[in-house]
């Protein structure tokens, strides 16, 4: 089969950030990689990616407004054709921001918020008042004229104000609300015990969702994302690995999914060192996972291996030690005690101490790749 | 609710057309996803300029392709994505 060519580049300016939000999807180790693309190197990469048959381009972080040049980035991506997104956590959005982004061609932007309780928003993002600056972002986005989308990950600590959350995207005119649930790689893996919800919350949340969806339709896009360890099988990774989607990471490391550093051992290329077609067709982190010939058993023989493709690679990884394993959210997995014993774990530690996505926190981690 | 002969649609804000020359598609592009069109489907959104209502644009169509009683599919096009929300009435 042709090697297909990606339609979606997720560009993550910088792994720098001014919240330390305990489910962060940067590397556990992301404050060892300090080099970041220069501007010009950002814009050869969407010059490229274009070429390579990207239409999509996503532009986050870290925070990607404190880098200088995040309106000459989106300019450039837009020159080049490029449908353009940007996800930010709204405490660095301003008015003048918003309309020198607006002119440059953005296309969507997309704000985070912690949680409907101001208190609770500010205690999840690490501390410092954040929320009051980010619902003034959200204001500030729709007088820019941009589509809003807002983006809550939910948890145990907040899923239970859904109704509330639910309430105040209305009351923002979100055009879209996006309530995805924790995916547990990385930092949300460490914080797991803590954020891990139940499943009579899962189950209450997803009444209220699909009343207001019912109630919403045609006014108010609600994307749901359930957590995949309540489901019977795993979510289809990327839609297929080097299928659709790549990363570009801040130092300019090309990753077939934003989490992927957490695989050990796994070498990736860089930007620095070669093309981006070079990279999608020929390196080793994209060749390795592409296609559905590499699937073990039981996958390997499933009616579902070109649905879900094995589930979730960093998953596989973290929860079993071994990538080529098959994603073990699948009840069908022979590891999928892993899941059970996560789930009875859950919410019993008796405390709601979380570890922080910050560069002290990040250094007590090894560096996992290169 | 069911769109009317007499709706004038446009493209949502938010929604971009292109030709996607790499595969040689026309495409909708809107936050986080990708369409790719058929070629009806895009004849219909190309016309969709927020002047023109249904039954003018059914009549262009009508003539550009020498068919008739195209009407019936120009308003399902148009209902599913007005039901997406990335064409309005």
């Amino acid at each position: 089969m042709e090697t297909p060519r990606p339609f979606s580049l997720l560009c993550e300016l910088t792994y720098r950030c001014p919240l330390q939000c305990p489910y962060c999807s940067n590397p556990l180790d992301f404050a060892r990689h300090t080099t970041e693309l220069t501007t010009e190197e950002w814009k050869r990469v969407l010059t490229e990616a274009a070429m390579l048959g990207v239409v999509q381009s996503h532009f986050s972080g870290g925070e990607p407004l404190v880098r200088k040049d995040v309106v000459e980035i989106i300019g450039h991506a837009h020159e080049q054709g490029l449908y353009t997104n940007l996800s930010t956590g709204g405490t660095l959005l301003n008015e003048k921001l918003a309309e020198q982004l607006r002119a440059a061609g953005l296309d969507s932007l997309q704000v985070s918020i912690q949680d409907s309780d101001a208190v609770n928003s500010d205690r999840l993002a690490g501390g410092a008042p954040s929320f009051e600056k980010k619902i003034h972002a959200a204001r500030i986005a729709k007088e820019a004229g941009f589509p809003l989308t807002l983006n809550f990950v939910l948890h145990r600590q907040n899923i239970e104000h859904i109704g509330a959350i639910i309430a105040l995207a209305e009351e923002l005119g979100a055009e879209r609300l996006e309530l995805a649930n924790t995916q547990f790689n990385g930092w949300a893996l460490k914080n797991r015990m803590v954020l891990l919800p139940s499943r009579t919350q899962i189950e209450a949340a997803a009444e209220i969702v699909h009343a207001a969806q019912k109630r919403l339709k045609g006014r108010m896009e609600i994307l749901h994302v359930l957590p995949d360890y309540f489901e019977q099988f795993p979510k289809p990774c990327l839609y297929g690995w080097g299928r659709v989607f790549m990363t570009v990471a801040a130092d300019g490391f090309v990753l077939p999914c934003q989490t992927a550093r957490e695989i050990r051992g796994m070498k990736f290329a860089n930007v620095r060192e070669g093309s981006l077609e070079e990279i999608w067709f020929r390196s080793e982190a994209f060749c390795k996972f592409r296609g559905t010939d590499w699937l073990p058993e039981p996958c390997q023989s499933c009616p579902r291996k070109e649905t879900d493709f094995g589930g979730c690679r960093c998953q596989a990884f973290l929860l079993t030690g071994d990538a080529t394993a098959t994603d073990p959210v699948c009840s069908l997995s022979p590891r999928h005690e892993v899941i059970a014993r996560a789930l009875a774990e859950a919410g019993s530690a008796g405390s709601e101490q979380m570890i922080y996505r910050n560069p002290g926190e990040s250094l007590k981690n090894l560096a996992a790749n290169i | 609710m069911e769109i009317q002969d007499t709706a004038k649609p446009r493209l949502a804000g938010k929604a971009r057309l292109k030709w996607d020359a790499t595969r040689e598609k026309n495409l909708l592009l809107f936050p986080e996803g990708v369409l790719i069109l058929n070629p009806t489907a895009h004849a219909v959104l190309a016309l969709c300029d927020g002047e023109r209502d249904i039954t003018g644009i059914s009549k262009i169509l009508g003539e550009q392709y020498q068919t008739e009683g195209i009407q019936k599919d120009v308003k399902e096009i148009l209902q599913r994505l007005v039901e997406k929300r990335l064409v309005e009435v």
